[in-house]
């Protein structure tokens, strides 16, 4: 669809950090060490909720082997004041007591005291002659639960933000958002059918493989060093400036490759505690959690409820549409709860919407973003009413969403009017797509769902650096999650006009590029794909400056084509173009190196909008769904590489498929978790899915000069609703809470059999 | 820290006596694939490992006069590959095979199935099912019981101090006789039987002459469903044997709830399985 012809955009070359990892030669966290390193173990709470009477260190301290221990006496208090962590906002104040716990724990395994040893058996034995004197407290692990008057209180000073006039008693609502447009009353009373119904979805681990990860080494004269798995290795310095009081320009930290993030790894956990650690015991300090300390510690996305209500004239008219999103965010306040709230219906060009968020902690560890943090959930509720109202209307459930679909002008209830975005054009390749085309298997069932996600720019910084040979350098500031080196070296080469073999991209550490917000939000190949071509622009002016000289003409006399210099025409003069080499060879001569940089605030990130469709079975006996295909259309601006934007729609398919399924957190009546691994942690196995299949739609983004949209996050929005719509025509239920997990399936199929043959 | 010794003996009289001589803290060490865990997690910590693969009569798989016998060491993956067992009893080989992953079943055992008692254990109801008579040898000598005998209880075994599991003998397979093992787990692989069911059978024509059925993962052990065979014996396999043996099998379940299952769910799903374990027994028992 894209209009312009490209030599590298589009096409599917090999990726540059892909030789090392297929080969193992990759370095992750887990894989850095220093000589003379210690090994740091964090002690964990095993109560949900319980006050720190007294902490004793000192045995551990005697123990042979341990240098150094750290409770949360060795870091300073923080004031209370929010700052950006990817997507998410969090409070410092907060943040200081998730690293390691103060007044009380909050969850199962969150971190008490932290011990530094020469082996981890040692390590081991000290964090067991800890002595940590509790008092334990009712704790409450579910949303709705902890929203109810006399709930056990995590937080005495939390009140209820948002709401008027100021609440004067302690809760767990940390905030209230409220978003209209129109007149909601009014538009039900314009409706002819209503759909009403509340879902619920269980929190759910981003599941990335590698645990967290770090080294640190902090030397006699202030600096320190940090080698971690993040990504945002300028948000891991930020941090660990902030809480340590250590200036930034005396942190430095590089990223390694990263075995899976999702937005789990915008936050930090061992970092300042490895710094700390390494402070008082003077030796470097490496910490790598465990598969249980990543499930008990780190952050999973909310659970929530939502209560949906849509109304539709009986021609397929959605005329008014409202709903409550309730997240659970963990220990401390800062659930996804906004995003949720503005994804709910940004799908539908609908008058008038109402939609109430709410903010609510409960003991649980804290949340962190995932993939289009709070998106899926409002969505699982949305999509799925959305699927009610097509069958009650009899319309084709793409029909219907054609019929109210988004488009450029339509004004969002939570303010912003669209620019060019394609979900129409979505739809559209849904409908015609080899999958939707073809009737659906004897014994499958077909269910179809929309998605979208804002997609962010912000900050990000690069260089482009022009090697002697004419080969050329970029470096960027964000860690690789989904193949985004690849990219910009793409547009690099395409901006330059010179093979992407001659492109090599790197990523620096924070001491060696400017400022980067994380990898987060689709935002790389977006807005650090513009830095980048920024950057190389800068280049094709200096090396257009260069020719000028050479040939004693105006900068202005020469364009740059095809990867040299030529003059812009023959009123210019009879000269031989020059190439990038030559002008490489010549630059000591010419004014010395050729090297470009930019910096910028990334505005325009162009909304992204996902459509899937499934087919499944439902064994009816075991409640067993098996996903026979499974199709993920994206509207994506222009697919930088293929290959990776499909590996993006599948990935968010995949774990969202999970999430509708079977992955949950099972907690005992003492509020400790009792699946902390994969065994009985459930995400999918490859055995458990067919090929998804893609369709890349390209309307381009015109905030972007090759029209880059963000990927990744927006499939992981649909999933959820796709199979629980497929589900429902399966079986005639409606499923409500998540997961589909074959034991409720097999309970609601049972308990719909007498009402069935009694009908 | 006290550290694991370790011993690789390549007789049963030595192996025996080092298990014998540790006092409680020896554990034999087959294909380690749950040892080795519970090491890790700091669940299990033998002062004594007795690595049991070096003993020839529990790594192989011999055949007379139609009767197997299965060495409790042998890996999943040889007992995979063993056309004489796969032909004979597919059900047994199935369930083995099921254990783990691909990487997985090139160390597990039968024999380490069994000795870690979980009642989800995949083998186990399949050679309960097939009437396997497990040889056990200890400080006082050889001794044989059934393979539903060996397990006490959720991670405990009725084997006295000392004592090894040393091999499955299978009994001589009659004509058009088959076996099958089914477990439900909610994905398709690398997970843990939230009910397992095994059944052997023996056809005359469309009459089933013998019959035997295994639950796991309903109950503390595994267990043997004599009323469900029972039900099936003299019956064409008809609906209404197949749904008495499935009743058996619902009230035989004594499950608990936990993070793989309700009981409803697993008592529910034990009659299931029991019927669709029964039908491909039978068409096996039919072209065997």
């Amino acid at each position: 669809m894209s209009a312009r012809t490209y030599k590298w955009i589009g096409t599917r070359p090999n990726r540059p950090d892909g030789a090392d990892k297929v080969t193992g030669r990759a370095r992750f966290g887990a894989d850095f060490n220093m000589p003379g390193q210690l090994v740091g173990k964090v002690l964990r709470s095993p109560h949900a909720h319980a006050l720190i009477k007294s902490i004793d260190t000192s045995a551990a301290e005697k123990l042979a082997g341990v240098k150094a221990v750290v409770t949360a006496k060795d870091f300073p208090e923080q004031e209370n004041i929010t700052v950006p962590a990817g997507e998410m906002q969090v409070n410092l104040r907060d943040v200081t007591r998730n690293i390691m716990a103060r007044e009380k724990v909050l969850y199962d395994g969150h971190a008490v005291a932290a011990v530094a040893a020469t082996t981890e058996a040692v390590a081991k034995e000290a964090l067991a002659l800890i002595k940590v004197e509790y008092e334990i407290l009712p704790h409450v692990i579910d949303v709705e639960a902890a929203m109810k008057d006399g709930a056990p209180i995590l937080h005495d000073h939390l009140r209820t933000e948002g709401v008027e006039p100021k609440p004067t008693k302690a809760t767990n609502i940390a905030k209230r958002i409220d978003f209209a447009k129109g007149d909601v009353a009014a538009g039900f009373r314009k409706a002819e059918v209503v759909v009403e119904r509340k879902f619920t979805t269980q929190p759910v681990h981003q599941g990335y493989i590698e645990p967290h990860a770090a080294l640190a080494s902090a030397s006699e004269d202030g600096q320190v060093q940090v080698w971690s798995t993040t990504q945002g290795h300028f948000q891991v310095r930020g941090f660990c400036s902030r809480l340590l009081n250590i200036e930034t320009s005396q942190i430095r930290v590089t990223p390694s490759e990263i075995g899976g993030g999702f937005g789990g790894k915008t936050v930090v956990y061992l970092e300042p505690v490895a710094i700390r650690l390494s402070q008082k015991s003077g030796k470097p300090v490496k910490m790598v959690m465990t598969r249980e300390e990543v499930f008990r510690a780190s952050g999973p996305t909310s659970a929530g409820v939502v209560e949906v209500k849509i109304g539709a004239t009986r021609d397929g008219r959605i005329v008014a549409a409202e709903c409550m999103v309730a997240l659970q965010a963990g220990a401390f306040p800062g659930s996804p709860v906004g995003p949720a709230c503005m994804c709910s219906f940004a799908c539908y060009d609908i008058d008038d919407i109402k939609v109430v968020g709410y903010d609510v902690v409960s003991n649980r560890p804290k949340v962190a973003a995932y993939r289009a943090p709070g998106a899926p959930i409002s969505c699982w509720g949305v999509e799925s009413a959305i699927d009610e109202l097509a069958i009650e209307l009899g319309m084709d459930p793409i029909e219907l969403r054609l019929k109210n679909a988004a488009k450029q002008g339509t004004k969002t209830h939570y303010g912003p009017t669209f620019n060019r975005i394609g979900f129409v054009e979505t739809l559209e390749a849904a409908k015609s797509s080899p999958h939707y085309q073809t009737p659906v298997k004897r014994g499958f069932h077909r269910g179809v769902a929309a998605g979208f996600w804002f997609n962010v720019g912000a900050d990000s910084s690069a260089a482009a650096h022009v090697g002697e040979d004419g080969t050329v350098t970029v470096i960027s500031g964000n860690p690789d999650i989904g193949g985004s080196r690849a990219s910009l070296a793409m547009m690099a080469a395409e901006e330059l006009g010179v093979d992407y073999e001659k492109v090599r991209p790197v990523i620096a550490d924070t001491s060696s590029i400017g400022f980067n917000f994380v990898t987060g939000g689709s935002r790389v190949t977006f807005a650090t794909g513009l830095a980048v071509v920024n950057a190389v622009k800068e280049v094709v002016r200096e090396l257009k400056i260069r020719a000028a000289k050479i040939w004693e003409v105006e900068p202005e006399a020469v364009v740059w084509e095809n990867g040299m210099a030529k003059p812009a025409s023959t009123n210019v003069g009879e000269f031989e173009p020059l190439s990038l080499s030559q002008l490489a060879a010549m630059a000591g001569k010419t004014g010395g190196p050729i090297n470009g940089h930019a910096q910028l605030n990334a505005q325009g990130a162009g909304p992204g909008f996902g459509v899937h469709i499934v087919d499944l079975a439902v064994d009816h006996d075991t409640g067993i769904v098996t996903i026979d295909r499974y199709t993920a259309v994206q509207d994506v601006g222009t697919a930088i590489h293929p290959s990776y934007v499909e590996g993006q729609m599948q990935g968010g398919a995949v774990q969202g498929i999970g999430w509708a399924l079977n992955e949950e957190y099972i907690y005992n009546a003492k509020g400790k978790l009792d699946n902390p691994g994969f065994l009985d942690y459930r995400i999918p196995v490859a055995s458990d899915l067919p090929m998804i299949e893609t369709v890349i739609v390209e309307v381009p983004n015109p905030s972007h000069p090759y029209g880059v949209r963000g990927v990744g996050e927006v499939p992981i929005v649909p999933p959820m609703a796709a199979v629980g719509n497929a589900i429902a025509r399966a079986t005639g239920i409606r499923f409500l809470d998540l997961p589909m997990s074959p034991p409720r399936v097999s309970a609601a199929i049972d308990a719909a059999r007498p009402k069935m043959a009694a009908e | 820290m006290k550290e694991a010794r370790y011993t690789a003996p390549e007789t049963l009289d030595e192996a025996v006596a080092l298990l014998a001589s540790a006092n409680g803290s020896g554990r034999v060490l087959a294909g380690g694939t749950d040892l080795l865990v519970q090491m890790r997690a700091g669940t299990a910590k033998p002062g004594l490992i007795v690595d049991v693969k070096k003993i020839p009569e529990m790594t192989t798989i011999t055949e007379k006069d139609g009767s197997y016998r299965i060495g409790a060491a042998v890996s999943g993956a040889v007992i995979g590959e063993h056309e004489g067992l796969r032909k004979a009893w597919p059900g047994i080989v199935e369930a083995v095979n099921l254990i783990g992953s691909t990487q997985v079943q090139g160390r597990a055992s039968a024999g380490g199935n069994l000795c870690n008692a979980s009642p989800a254990a995949d083998s186990v109801p399949a050679m309960v099912a097939a009437g396997a008579m497990v040889t056990i040898q200890g400080p006082k000598g050889r001794r044989e019981i059934p393979a539903e005998k060996v397990n006490a209880g959720p991670g405990r075994t009725t084997l006295a101090p000392g004592e090894i599991v040393v091999s499955f003998t299978l009994p001589v397979r009659p004509r058009n006789s088959g076996d099958a093992y089914l477990r439900l787990i909610p994905r398709t692989e690398m997970d843990i039987a939230v009910v397992g069911c095994g059944v052997s059978l023996t056809m005359d024509g469309d009459r089933c002459t013998a019959a035997r059925v295994s639950l796991g993962a309903v109950a503390p052990t595994v267990l043997l469903v004599e009323d469900a065979g029972k039900a099936l014996v003299g019956s064409t396999l008809d609906d209404g044997a197949l749904e008495a043996a499935a009743a058996a099998c619902r009230a035989a379940c004594k499950p608990i709830d936990d993070k793989r299952g309700t009981i409803v769910y697993r008592t529910k799903i034990a009659g299931v399985l029991l019927k669709r374990a029964a039908a491909i027994a039978a068409e096996r028992a039919r072209s065997h």
